[in-house]
């Protein structure tokens, strides 16, 4: 009963639930306890806003590092730890293993979980061996490992609790994504969009890891749990087979639109919000077709799997602009009403703000200047094209065909922004927002399929863009009127997540290693410290024994790994500044760490 | 496919001797003769570049770069320069031979236990690796001797009729 009672106080769909809604409640009520971090993006509206203030404006200039920790892993080290109570959870790339550090006693390792899996999962992860972290519910940590599996472990023992194999890694199935739990259930997303994965999202039931629901990114309704007449798209009903007629034959089948990012739940609406990425191949002459729904924004009920509504921002995509990027909830007035939005940074650089509960499109503007491949999404309701992107032929791939180097397109195919998620403050109203700043010359050709394999069909150059040496943005921005109220720039693209905290200081990592902090008002810089290793982690906080602390996973890999290791491409080609093509190994080299800071003890 | 397998096994035997015979770094890159489909080769018979005056790079060594940056960049980096998780050919193939290059694509490789697991895998059945094998070492090769530099090369000579020919009996329809 008092359980139900606690229930009524996070949303009436909770209430109708009762027998599972403990589980949910409980996430709920610990998420709005600052001194913990308990869900990857902070809270289930993936805000990364933290109410801690200990550390502000003005004494942030003094933070120093108060204890660290090496995962003992040389790859890529994405997201980020949590905080549950007295223990920190940390996760590391392949071999995926769980570290659960005791607060009270210095870090000290609670229990230790390592995963074994085939190696040969390795070489099929399309870009490192990432992981983004891990989940808690029910008493229990979850973690999708390479593999696919998921794993619920006793977060007291670091025992198996259940296990889960969600895909097959032999056909270049992977696990990078964080798993997610809203209400009763832990949801993953599967990966590998360039090896010619048909995406899914995947609900498990969180007791025993039973198959709850399943929904696809394309195919038959049946699979993609579309209804014809109820699930929208900008309005209106999106018709019988909207996924299949707009592929050729069944090339859906090998599709892509994959679901690695940071999915968002609103427990208010039932509706889970995530993305889906590119169509397979990157050569888009072999797909003709809207190809649906890649690069769609998701809107599902989180029991059901329903599709409430769907838009997709880049349809045929011809730049690989995968859709995965993190979705934010966040309430406030536009025009003068209170609205619930959802807020999204594409890679296709595009800055999109919808209605979240009927996916009204309320706002689409660049959110780098340098973006040229469209002029702007259309806004004309009355259009044939609403929400379409107004596209420059000069840029299309498609247009200029096989065989032809289109050059100059902004952004490249990292997208003006990738899987690294921003943080809003409701403090400033403001997305706070980690961008990269690359061009590309692309060349889409003929490939064939083979599972397992990579399924690419393109070769790309990457550079700054003309006449600009960096190679990267951190930016404030306004989600409500679409517009950049201050840009930070950076010599690497900025592959860390953000975070903004009550102190009016925001956090984020560098390629070159560095954990910066800066006024959430004005992007001024208060302080910077270089970690062991080039950061691609989310800056997270918590409070322990009445200390605020800030921590940051470093270790350079990833994506950014690939295209900026040896620097992007010819060294003294002289486009522009010569720091621009300086090469990250010249600034830092591979290692896992965790560095944890706090205020000196006076 | 069949077509396409047959095609391997042969070349898989033609390779599989002067693989044990020749651990020797690749030798003269030189082109001193040109087959029938376009591909010029060293004195020793291995598949090389060949590139003119004016900058014109040969088209294997151009559809090899295509092709590299297709299957290869994910892992190897643009231009063969490397990632922070596996080697940069460009540097691998100063050393490494056409036996030792071509059975290291087929078979794959496996480096564990490092903290940095290192995976490659064996790209046998994929075409759009094995069609363009000689094409992708050929570009390597030039890379590893700076002949080509990064980026993407300027001038290529245009794809023959006879390579047009061999790439669609490889890849097959579709």
């Amino acid at each position: 009963m008092r359980k139900i009672l606690l229930a009524s106080c996070f949303g009436v769909a909770a209430l109708f639930t009762a027998g599972y809604a403990a589980a949910n409640d409980e996430l709920a009520k610990m998420s709005a306890d600052a001194k913990q971090w308990v869900i990857p993006g902070g809270n289930f509206a993936n805000t990364r806003f933290s109410e801690l203030k200990q550390i502000n404006t003005q004494n942030v200039h003094k933070l120093a590092p108060a204890w660290t920790f090496s995962t003992g892993v040389l790859r890529g080290h994405e997201g980020a730890p949590l905080v549950i109570g007295d223990v920190m959870y940390l996760h590391a790339p392949f071999p995926n293993t769980v570290f659960a550090l005791d607060l009270n006693n210095d870090g000290k390792i609670l229990w230790k979980y390592e995963p074994k899996q085939d190696p040969n999962v390795i070489p099929v992860m399309c870009c490192d061996t990432v992981n983004r972290g891990l989940s808690f519910g029910d008493g229990k940590i979850f973690l999708h490992q390479a593999d696919t599996t998921l794993v619920a472990l006793d977060a007291k023992t670091g025992a198996v609790v259940w296990s889960v194999k969600d895909g097959d890694p032999s056909k270049g199935e992977t696990g990078t994504d964080a798993p997610f739990v809203f209400k009763d259930k832990v949801y993953v997303g599967i990966s590998g969009g360039e090896f010619g994965v048909r995406g899914w999202v995947s609900a498990y039931d969180m007791k025993d890891g039973k198959l709850a629901w399943r929904g696809y990114s394309m195919g038959p309704d049946s699979d993609t749990l579309i209804d014809p007449e109820k699930t929208t798209a900008l309005g209106k009903p999106v018709g019988k087979d909207s996924s299949t007629s707009t592929w050729q034959g069944d090339q859906w089948k090998i599709g892509g639109g994959t679901t690695w990012g940071w999915f968002a739940f609103d427990p208010d609406l039932n509706l889970m919000y995530y993305g889906s990425g590119n169509p397979s191949t990157w050569n888009p002459k072999q797909r003709p077709g809207d190809n649906k729904w890649s690069m769609s924004i998701w809107a599902r009920d989180v029991d059901t799997g329903k599709v409430k509504w769907i838009y997709q921002m880049t349809p045929h995509d011809e730049w690989d602009y995968d859709g995965v990027n993190e979705m934010i909830l966040t309430d406030q007035k536009v025009d003068g009403k209170d609205r619930k939005l959802i807020t999204h940074f594409d890679r296709n650089g595009f800055g999109y703000t919808l209605d979240r509960a009927t996916g009204e499109l309320l706002v689409a503007n660049k959110f780098d200047p340098k973006v040229n491949w469209a002029t702007g999404i259309n806004m004309d309701k009355s259009s044939p094209d609403y929400g379409r992107p107004i596209r420059v032929k000069a840029m299309s791939t498609e247009a200029n065909g096989e065989d032809v180097n289109s050059k100059g397109i902004c952004p490249a195919a990292l997208g003006s922004k990738d899987e690294q998620p921003a943080a809003y403050s409701p403090e400033t109203e403001l997305f706070y927002v980690p961008t990269n700043h690359v061009c590309m010359d692309y060349e889409p050709f003929k490939v064939s399929y083979t599972a397992g394999q990579p399924y690419v069909g393109a070769t790309l150059a990457m550079y700054p863009p003309p006449g600009e040496s960096n190679m990267g943005n951190f930016i404030a921005w306004d989600g409500k009127t679409g517009k950049i109220v201050w840009s930070d720039p950076e010599q690497f693209s900025v592959w860390s997540g953000a975070l903004a905290t009550a102190g009016g200081v925001v956090f984020y990592g560098t390629l070159e290693g560095y954990l910066k902090a800066v006024d959430a008002k004005t992007g001024k810089e208060l302080y910077k410290f270089k970690t062991p290793s080039g950061i691609i982690g989310n800056v997270m906080t918590y409070e322990h024994g009445g200390r605020q602390y800030v921590a940051i996973l470093s270790g350079v890999g990833g994506w950014a790994g690939i295209g900026l290791a040896a620097g992007l491409t010819k060294p003294n080609d002289g486009l522009g500044a010569v720091g621009g093509y300086a090469a990250l190994s010249n600034y830092t080299a591979l290692g896992g760490t965790l560095t944890v800071f706090a205020l000196p003890n006076d | 496919m069949t077509t396409f397998r047959l095609m391997l096994g042969f070349v898989l035997l033609l390779t599989a001797a002067p693989f044990v015979a020749r651990a020797e770094p690749p030798g003269d890159p030189a082109a001193v003769k040109q087959d029938e489909q376009g591909l010029w080769h060293d004195k020793s018979g291995d598949p090389t570049f060949k590139i003119e005056s004016d900058g014109t790079v040969d088209w294997n060594a151009f559809s090899g770069f295509r092709r590299y940056n297709a299957a290869c960049i994910v892992c190897h980096g643009p231009d063969g320069a490397g990632s922070s998780y596996a080697p940069a050919l460009a540097n691998s193939l100063k050393t490494m031979n056409y036996a030792e290059f071509f059975g290291t694509v087929v078979g794959g490789k496996k480096d564990l236990g490092s903290g940095n697991d290192l995976v490659m895998p064996a790209f046998a059945d994929n075409k759009n690796v094995m069609c363009y094998l000689n094409d992708i070492y050929v570009y390597l090769r030039a890379r590893s001797t700076g002949a080509i530099g990064r980026g993407r090369p300027d001038k290529h000579a245009e794809k023959s009729a006879a390579f047009t020919a061999a790439e669609d009996k490889c890849m097959g329809p579709g």
